[in-house]
């Protein structure tokens, strides 16, 4: 559906973007995962023609879009700060794309009142958006961005200034939304557990580059390099000569035994697991998710046992 | 007693910072105003109604002409700022910080030297015409428009703009729909001001206008300083003043209607290098700028340097003479007119800085009005004020040199308080409460705090204030002693003679004055910036 091949930017001397690849199929929501200043905002500004691109063409159902103006693509986006017009209120923010498409009035009303409603904001449309809470503002530039009915839809770290209890109830909204209306979406963020609740695969991106393209359970027991791994949040990535071991933390068994060899160094709950950091014999510490510990504390004596097929070898970042 | 001196305590401070500015403004400004109000509703100590004067034909065309030029003037400022405001407002390129200063200096030129610009660059034929007072006003505000609306448009948020284009909307139409309406503040002010400036402009329109053209702000000047009929003249006053204040109530009114929540964001995030078309888009708007701005500059000094015997520096020499159109030899000018703006600046840091601190500390937004009003009374009902008042005991201050700093100092103060107030309301107040905590006095913290950080503002506004002064005309020209002539005043008079050796002297005068102000505007700015990195 979306193809974004060989893509590079340069800002000003710095290149954002340096030959990125990326396929999103129809009605698949694809994360763009990676750190802050990796690209990800410039790669959805290239695909909405935002940023024209040194190099590399963007193509949406076979069709180049390089020479397309944004106004003309059909791609529609949500960007992080919302981007709500301050001079219209809730309806006219909504109106907006449907009436630049020159739909009669009537059904711009319709579309309107229908798109509130799919938000959660029945009889908002005349509301002024100064008077909304950040939660409503960024479901009323969802809608908006829907109005036109676009192909695709990019949206940019659309939750990021939101607490996290909001933020967990919005995503569980907009996977369903995707699902139910069928969208093509590319959903950029920095954090690893919103990109895996919502991308059917995840796009890593470090320095300009897509690194890895995969389904969270594949990434999560394959990163593709040590450098991923760590980003995903795995910590025990072991250094052993020119690769490395991850072995994840779910399959470090711990069993509290007070003649256990190893000792536990900290011990924090994280809903219905017990994230734990143990000391090995050999001075060498570990971290542990577990469900079958409890009351652990520092300085406990516990038995550590590896599952083999919790551990992965993979090659080492070259640092480029 | 410790026998240390008594910290000024913190009501007694206040009282100082509010009441002296207030006695001031009262002694000089109301009570003048209040002079020309008796004149034009009084006549032997009983109510006169100026109803003949009113009414007559001759006032009726006067304020015709007035609104008339006052809007064209605005329509065509607007048009021909705007262009390099969205050059100002939407890129960066190298140079873009001297290019907003350059804009600036019509600005600040005094309004004699850029009526006599336009009087050297315009061919006989229009030089006395109404396209003459239209020029020179869009020349004189240009700045206006480019720095409020440019630097509006700068803090604009480019998100809107791109999110208007994911919906479909062409770059024509985002233009219309998004970018308008979100500068409709910004351009409401902005033509505000200029109508204002336009409205109750001077030295353009009586040098520009000749005979045929005449305002009611000129109309004053002619009653009182050349038909010496002060009743008109005062009655003139009472109607500009209520039309004055009849347009900033619309404005205002029309602000709070425009008055939305604006997004804002810094301005490099906003500002980008312009691409392909803007770029030749942007170089010719700022070329075709710096042409309008350039070129009657430079035709003034070309003409003040082409005398009889071909080009030289004969009209400047002469400036070291005796002349029959002044009593004292021309130089004598110059001195008077730096010593004048040197002590009016000193006045006006001191009265315009003390309101600007109550009002920026929202003691006394009454204050804030009160000093405003002398840019909105105009300069020329001022000065007739000042003669009408102080004329007879028990104020008979005629000969008293000073009045003429004190009266440029009134109409310099209004510009210290619109540049100071924002910068100092923009100061935290946890910084202030932050060194209160650490054991600061209010006296102390201001030192400490306020001071340092709004130098800036303070710098730029004495630059200001003495390029004002410098060039204010409509106030000094009826307060000025024939013996102690400033450089506006001489200029004038110089063009009251005939003779290509007067026009000539005239023109050298003002390139000397254009020279002076342009450079107190820019030393400000400078000297400002160098103190604020400290």
């Amino acid at each position: 559906m979306l193809g974004v091949h060989g893509v590079s930017v340069v800002l000003g001397d710095t290149p954002a973007l340096a030959g990125v690849d990326l396929e999103v199929g129809t009605g698949e929501t694809v994360a763009v995962l990676g750190p802050s200043g990796c690209g990800k905002t410039t790669l959805l500004r290239v695909v909405a023609g935002l940023q024209r691109p040194d190099r590399g063409a963007v193509e949406l159902a076979g069709r180049d879009l390089t020479d397309v103006p944004p106004h003309r693509r059909g791609i529609g986006l949500m960007f992080q700060d919302d981007a709500l017009f301050p001079h219209r209120d809730v309806g006219g923010n909504v109106a907006f794309g449907p009436r630049i498409a020159r739909a009669p009035r009537a059904a711009v009303e319709r579309r309107v009142a229908e798109l509130l409603e799919l938000v959660g904001l029945p009889g908002f449309a005349r509301r002024s958006v100064a008077t909304l809470s950040g939660g409503e503002r960024q479901r009323v530039a969802l809608a908006r961005a829907l109005a036109p009915g676009p192909q695709v839809l990019l949206l940019d770290e659309p939750f990021s200034s939101l607490d996290a209890q909001l933020r967990g109830r919005l995503l569980a909204d907009l996977r369903a939304l995707f699902a139910g209306l069928g969208l093509t979406v590319v959903y950029v963020t920095h954090d690893v557990a919103e990109a895996f609740t919502l991308g059917h695969r995840v796009a890593v991106m470090r320095a300009g580059r897509v690194v890895q393209a995969a389904t969270p359970d594949e990434l999560w027991s394959r990163p593709a390099d040590d450098w991923v791994a760590r980003f995903l949040g795995l910590a025990n990535v072991l250094r052993e000569g020119a690769a490395a071991r991850v072995v994840r933390p779910e399959a470090v068994r711990v069993r509290l035994d007070p003649a256990g060899e190893a000792e536990v160094t900290a011990a924090e709950r994280r809903g219905p697991a017990v994230r734990l950091r143990v000391r090995l014999p050999g001075g060498e510490e570990l971290e542990a998710a577990s469900t079958d510990v409890h009351h652990a504390r520092p300085g406990d004596r516990v038995d550590v046992w590896i599952d083999p097929a919790g551990v992965v070898e993979v090659p080492l970042w070259d640092g480029r | 007693m410790d026998g240390r001196r008594p910290a000024l305590s913190g009501r007694a401070a206040r009282a100082a910072v509010v009441g002296l500015p207030a006695a001031f403004v009262a002694l000089f400004f109301v009570y003048p105003l209040g002079s020309i109000v008796e004149r034009g509703l009084t006549q032997g100590g009983g109510l006169d109604w100026p109803g003949d004067v009113l009414a007559d034909p001759s006032t009726l065309h006067v304020v015709w002409f007035t609104f008339w030029q006052a809007t064209a003037s605005t329509a065509l400022t607007l048009a021909a700022g705007l262009p390099l405001a969205w050059v100002v407002g939407r890129f960066s390129f190298r140079g873009r910080s001297l290019l907003r200063a350059i804009v600036v200096v019509p600005f600040v030129l005094p309004t004699v030297v850029v009526a006599m610009a336009f009087l050297a660059l315009l061919p006989e034929r229009l030089d006395r015409s109404v396209w003459a007072i239209l020029l020179a006003h869009v020349f004189f505000n240009v700045a206006v428009v480019v720095r409020i609306v440019g630097g509006y448009w700068a803090g604009l948020s480019h998100e809107l703009w791109d999110a208007a284009a994911t919906l479909g909307a062409s770059p024509a139409r985002r233009f219309r729909e998004v970018t308008l309406p979100l500068l409709a503040p910004a351009l409401r002010s902005a033509a505000a001001l200029v109508f204002l400036f336009c409205f109750t402009s001077f030295g353009v329109i009586v040098i520009l206008g000749g005979p045929r053209y005449s305002t009611l702000e000129t109309e004053i000047y002619n009653q009182a300083a050349r038909a010496f009929d002060l009743r008109a003249a005062a009655a003139l006053s009472l109607l500009q003043l209520g039309f004055v204040a009849a347009i900033l109530a619309v404005s205002a009114a029309l602000g709070r209607r425009l008055e939305g929540a604006r997004p804002l964001v810094a301005e490099r995030d906003v500002l980008r290098r312009p691409r392909g078309r803007e770029r030749a888009a942007a170089a010719g708007i700022v070329a075709g700028t710096l042409l309008l701005l350039g070129l009657p500059l430079a035709v003034l000094v070309e003409r003040s340097l082409a005398t009889p015997a071909g080009l030289g520096l004969g009209f400047y020499r002469a400036l070291g003479a005796e002349t029959p159109a002044l009593l004292v030899p021309p130089w004598h000018a110059a001195v008077n007119s730096l010593l004048f703006a040197a002590l009016s600046t000193v006045l006006a840091l001191a009265v315009g800085g003390a309101v600007a601190i109550a009002v920026a500390r929202r003691r006394a937004a009454w204050l804030d009005g009160l000093a405003m009003l002398p840019l909105g009374a105009s300069a020329v009902m001022l000065g007739f004020g000042f003669v009408i008042a102080f004329d007879a005991p028990p104020l008979d201050l005629r000969s008293w040199p000073w009045l003429v700093p004190v009266v440029q100092s009134l109409v310099a103060a209004p510009f210290v308080v619109r540049i100071a107030a924002p910068a100092l309301r923009a100061i935290d107040p946890r910084l202030r409460e932050a060194a209160a905590v650490l054991g600061a006095s209010p006296a102390r913290s201001w030192r400490e705090i306020d001071l340092p950080l709004a130098l800036r503002a303070f710098g730029v506004a004495a630059g200001f204030a003495f390029a004002v002064s410098l060039g204010e005309f409509g106030a000094t020209v009826f307060v000025a002693r024939s013996d102690r002539p400033t450089l506006p005043v001489a200029i004038f008079r110089f063009l009251g003679r005939p003779g290509a050796e007067n026009v000539g002297q005239a023109m050298a005068l003002s390139v000397v004055l254009m020279v002076l102000a342009a450079a107190a505007a820019l030393l400000g700015e400078r000297l400002a910036a160098r103190r604020g990195a400290l």
